[in-house]
Formats: C-alpha cells, sequence, structure tokens
C-alpha cells in the first residue's frame, strides 16, 4: 500500500515553476530520500506535501485518502510530522515543553484554559519517555536555548516522533551537524520503526545513500531519477546534475 | 521560591488593609485607579505580552463598554442589566476587531486595530444622539451589589479589589493551562504550531475574546469610578498609554502590567500634583526603562537582583581561597 502519493503536482512562484508535474509514489513503511541541487524544489515539494503552500494542481494522497484540499494544521492530525531544514524550535522554553507542546498538538486537551499543563502527568510522563528513547532524558529541564546544535535537531525528530505519524518528512537533518551529531541522528533515525514512512531531503550523501532505498532526484522542479539506490547512482544524468562530473 | 511567595502575601495584606493606612480618600481613590487600570494592562497583556498581537486599539473598546454601561443605564435599565450588556458588548466589539485583524500579525496588527480604535473614538465624538457627543455621559449612582453601596471611595476600593483579584487569579490559571501554552507558541513559532496542528487563528481569536473580556471588566469598573465617560477616554493616547502600562513593568509577565499599570497612574495623578510638567517626566521614566530594563520592570528588577546574588556569592566563594592562600 502506497503512503504518500503526489500525482501531477505543479507550483509556480509568478514565471518561475518551481514543481513541475511531480509524481511521486512511496510505499508504507519504505524509506525514500529526495536529493537535488539547491534550488531544484525540494522543500517547495515538502511544502506542497504538508500544506503549507498551496499547489496549483495536482493532488497529495495520504493513505489513499485525498489531502490536497485539507488545511496543513489537520495534516497532522491525519499522520504527517515533518522537521524543518532551519530548526524551528521553542527557544525560551525548556527541551520537555517542546515535547509537551507536540503531543499537547494533537490531544483535544489543547483547547483548555482552566487546567495547569505542568500537572498533566501523562503528558509530562510521555515526553520524558520521548527524550529518554533519543539519549536527552538527563536534560529534559534544561532551558532549549543552552542546547547545541545537534541536540535542538534530535529534540526536533522527538517531536515529530511523540506525534506517532505514519508519514515522517525530514528536512536535512544532517546539514550542519558535527560527524558525531551525526552518528546520534543516524541512530536515532535507524530506530524508527518500519510503520513510520519517512521521505528525507539530504544532502550528505555517505549518510544519506545507506539509509534509503528508493532515491528521487529533482532538477528544476521536475523528476529527472527514480529508483533504488544502485540504479540512481549509476544513473548518467544522476552524475550530470548533482554527483557532478 | 519561598521568598517570592511571603513577598505576594505581604502585597495581598497591605492591599486588603490599604484603606486602614492610607491617608485620605484621595490615595484610597488613586489605589481603585491603579487596579482597573491594572486589569485592563492585565487585558492587552494576553495579546501584546502572551501573543505577540501588539494592539494600538484597546482604549476604543473600553470605551464601547463605558458608553454602553452609561447609556443602557440612561435608558433606565438596571445596573446587572447594563454590566452584563457592557460585557457582551465589549466582548462581541473585541470579536469584530479580532475578525479584521487577525488577517495579519506584526505592525499590520497594529495598524488595523489603530484604525478600528480611530473609528470609535470618531464614532464616540460624532454619533451625538447616541454618546452626548463633546459633553460626553453621566452616570448618576454607583451599584449596590448584595445592599453594599459603592458610593464611598473604601466600599469601591474593596470592590475593585475583589474583581482585580479575580481577573489576577484567571490569568494565573490561563498562563499556566495548555490553550495559554498554546498561544505562547504561536506568539514564538506559529508556523511550528500550525505544522503542529494546532488551529493557530483560532487559538489568537480566543486570547482576543479573554483580552476583550478583562478590558471590559476594567471600563466597567472605570465608567462607575468616575460616572463619566467622553470620547476622550478612546483617544489614541489612551490605547498607548495602556501599552506603555504592559510594556514598562514587563510585557508576558504576571506582575508586569500591574506594576506598570501603578506607575503610569502613581505619575499622572499624584505626581502631576507636585510637578507641571508630568508628561515630562513620565517619558523621561520610559526612557530610563527601555536603557537599563528593555524588558519591563519586573524582569529587569529579577534578573539585576540575581546579578547581584551571583556576584555576592562569587565574593564570598572567593574569600576563603584568599585565606588559605596566606601562610
Amino acid at each position: 500500500m502506497s503512503a504518500l502519493t503526489v500525482t501531477n503536482l505543479c507550483k509556480s512562484f509568478g514565471g518561475l515553476h518551481v514543481t513541475t508535474d511531480v509524481n511521486l509514489n512511496v510505499e508504507a513503511g519504505e524509506r525514500r530520500l529526495i536529493i537535488g541541487p539547491n534550488g531544484a524544489g525540494k522543500t517547495t515539494l515538502f511544502n506542497l506535501i504538508t500544506g503549507e503552500l498551496t499547489p496549483d494542481s495536482g493532488t497529495v494522497e495520504l493513505f489513499g485518502q485525498d489531502i490536497t484540499k485539507v488545511p496543513s494544521r489537520r495534516r497532522a492530525h491525519l499522520g504527517m510530522a515533518r522537521t524543518y531544514q532551519i530548526i524551528t524550535l521553542f527557544t525560551r522554553d525548556t527541551i520537555i515543553h517542546n515535547v509537551t507542546l507536540a503531543l499537547l498538538g494533537l490531544s483535544p486537551a489543547r483547547w483548555n484554559p482552566l487546567i495547569d499543563l505542568k500537572r498533566q502527568g501523562h503528558f509530562v510522563e510521555q515526553a520524558q519517555a520521548a527524550l529518554d528513547r533519543i539519549g536527552l532524558g538527563h536534560i529534559a529541564n534544561r532551558p532549549l536555548r543552552q542546547t547545541s546544535y545537534g541536540e535542538r535537531r534530535r529534540v526536533e525528530i522527538a517531536m515529530a516522533l511523540t506525534q506517532n505519524p505514519k508519514v515522517l518528512l525530514l528536512d536535512e537533518p544532517f546539514a550542519g551537524l558535527s560527524i558525531d551529531e551525526r552518528r546520534d541522528v543516524h541512530q536515532l533515525l535507524l530506530a524508527i520503526p518500519r510503520d513510520v514512512t519517512i521521505v528525507m531531503i539530504e544532502h550528505n550523501m555517505d549518510v544519506a545513500l545507506e539509509f534509503a532505498e528508493r532515491i528521487t532526484l529533482l532538477h528544476f522542479g521536475e523528476v529527472i531519477v527514480e529508483g533504488n539506490r544502485a540504479e540512481v547512482v549509476a544513473d548518467p544524468r544522476t552524475r550530470e546534475v548533482y554527483l557532478g562530473h | 521560591m519561598s521568598g517570592r511567595y511571603t513577598a505576594l502575601l505581604i502585597a495581598l495584606l497591605l492591599l486588603i488593609t490599604l484603606p486602614y493606612w492610607m491617608t485620605g480618600v484621595y490615595y484610597v481613590n488613586v489605589a481603585s485607579q491603579i487596579l482597573f487600570y491594572a486589569i485592563f494592562a492585565l487585558g492587552l497583556n494576553v495579546l501584546a505580552g502572551y501573543g505577540g498581537l501588539v494592539s494600538l486599539g484597546h482604549a476604543g473598546l473600553f470605551g464601547v463598554t463605558a458608553y454602553a454601561t452609561g447609556y443602557m443605564l440612561q435608558l433606565g435599565f438596571s445596573h446587572t442589566t447594563a454590566i452584563i450588556f457592557a460585557l457582551v458588548t465589549g466582548v462581541a466589539a473585541m470579536a469584530v476587531y479580532a475578525a479584521l485583524s487577525l488577517r495579519s500579525t506584526g505592525i499590520g496588527f497594529i495598524m488595523i486595530t489603530l484604525a478600528l480604535g480611530e473609528i470609535l473614538w470618531g464614532l464616540a465624538y460624532r454619533w451625538i444622539s447616541l454618546t452626548g457627543g463633546d459633553n460626553g455621559l453621566s452616570l448618576k449612582t454607583r451599584p449596590e451589589p448584595l445592599g453594599f453601596s459603592l458610593a464611598n471611595a473604601d466600599t469601591f476600593y474593596y470592590a475593585t479589589l475583589i474583581v482585580f483579584l479575580l481577573s489576577l487569579a484567571a490569568m494565573m490559571v490561563f498562563v499556566r493551562s495548555p490553550l495559554g501554552a498554546a498561544l505562547m507558541g504561536t506568539r514564538d513559532e506559529p508556523r511550528r504550531m500550525n505544522a503542529l496542528g494546532y488551529h493557530v487563528w483560532a487559538i489568537r481569536f480566543y486570547a482576543c475574546l479573554f483580552s476583550g473580556l478583562l478590558t471590559a471588566i476594567s471600563a466597567i469598573l472605570f465608567v462607575y469610578y468616575t460616572q463619566f465617560i467622553s470620547p476622550q477616554t478612546l483617544a489614541l493616547t489612551a490605547s498607548a498609554e495602556v501599552l506603555l502600562m504592559v510594556i514598562s513593568g514587563g510585557a508576558g509577565t504576571l506582575l508586569g502590567p500591574i506594576v506598570g499599570a501603578a506607575l503610569v497612574v502613581v505619575v499622572k495623578t499624584v505626581v502631576s500634583g507636585f510637578i507641571e510638567r508630568w508628561n515630562f517626566l513620565l517619558g523621561a521614566i520610559f526612557v530610563a526603562i527601555v536603557i537599563l530594563m528593555p524588558e519591563g520592570l519586573v524582569p529587569g528588577s529579577v534578573r539585576l537582583w540575581r546579578l547581584a546574588r551571583r556576584q555576592r556569592e562569587r565574593r564570598a566563594a572567593r574569600m576563603p581561597a584568599k585565606v588559605e592562600a596566606k601562610p
């Protein structure tokens, strides 16, 4: 069964065609890598899939359900979670509060103006458990601005995972990380169970190629090559537009 | 932490006993003014502090509620009916404000609220059949809840204090609640909140209604205090003044707006009796706050106090080392 199906998706900003007739079919449980040079329209494709941008034409389906017209906040409730290329977290708050906000986002309790959030035991426990799993449990109450870049990246992924997504979209999760941090994030991603489908944009080929099963190469908003790891790497067009020479 | 509770308890005791130690009706009335302006500032702080939505039109809402009270009383309705009608009017006006101004944030939000406030000010000024124009509306009596007349300064002060404490309690509950956390989330990272499944617009809309309710409550206390309402109450300077209360005290803090309200009211009413150019003084104070404590008086004082304590501790830690090094 396909988890995510994108059909004939188009988006242009003025005269600039950022996404041109993109078709994408990601099977449930698959690890898909999207590569392409800068400006290929990878992040735009993510924004179209999550609904932060509205496509000019084409459809997005999540497990067979057409979600093209569904507002992006509802897509989170349908099982879609994402991380951002530029880490987007609540820097004034503690690590655990960040994770709690992710949990609260899918709970009806988010509308409650009367209860004390810090006394909601199940949120606190779940958030703590999520941080323990990614090895940040011991600094759960540290303000986010006192954390390193790598830790923030892991917090962001942990936030997405606590929402129990069916489809997880990762926008350059390895960008800007040191070798050690990259290893931490890599292990974190490998530990994600197979009932989560992962679509990842990444430039860092040594980690990403190892992780992905199928690869899609975007260039000027179009899908140029798609296939398994060996096929895409061997394809002359990949070498031409991306790997260089 | 316990020191903080002791300080709050002392403040509460001082407020409760205020008419007994404060000499003169005049100063009790000043205290009443501080309290209802503090409720106003708390209301604006919901948006400006916790929601990141700076409104420059809140005096318009304040004025609409005050006029609604006065007009209903003039029509011969009871105080209870007038107050309920005024509260509903105030919140409904805020809902209209929100529907129009939440189309944008930042400067756009400021400009739309400013325009709406000016429209209401213009209406108050020109719709003479309803508002009495420049002459304003006078209220003949104050209400008598449960048989207690609020006609004298002390009883009015206590009524205001009770409403103030209830409003503050409501703020405390809201700020700790999931909806409060969500509002602060939309202030800091609206895009992320949306991706996490929150309805950013609706959260802001509810925050607006809460802000409108507090504003309306303070306006009713105000109109019963002065027993008079005129277009000046809705002027842009009034909106700016309450915003200055919030910012000078500390936006996004519980106690900041209260301190800010106290500062502005004291300078405006008490100090203005001694210094003719009190406006200049108020301006100078704001400039000093912006330079010395840009985050506001309350968080600024906390920061300076912590800094002083840390330095004291550091000095204490260094002392024994020196003594040991001597022989």
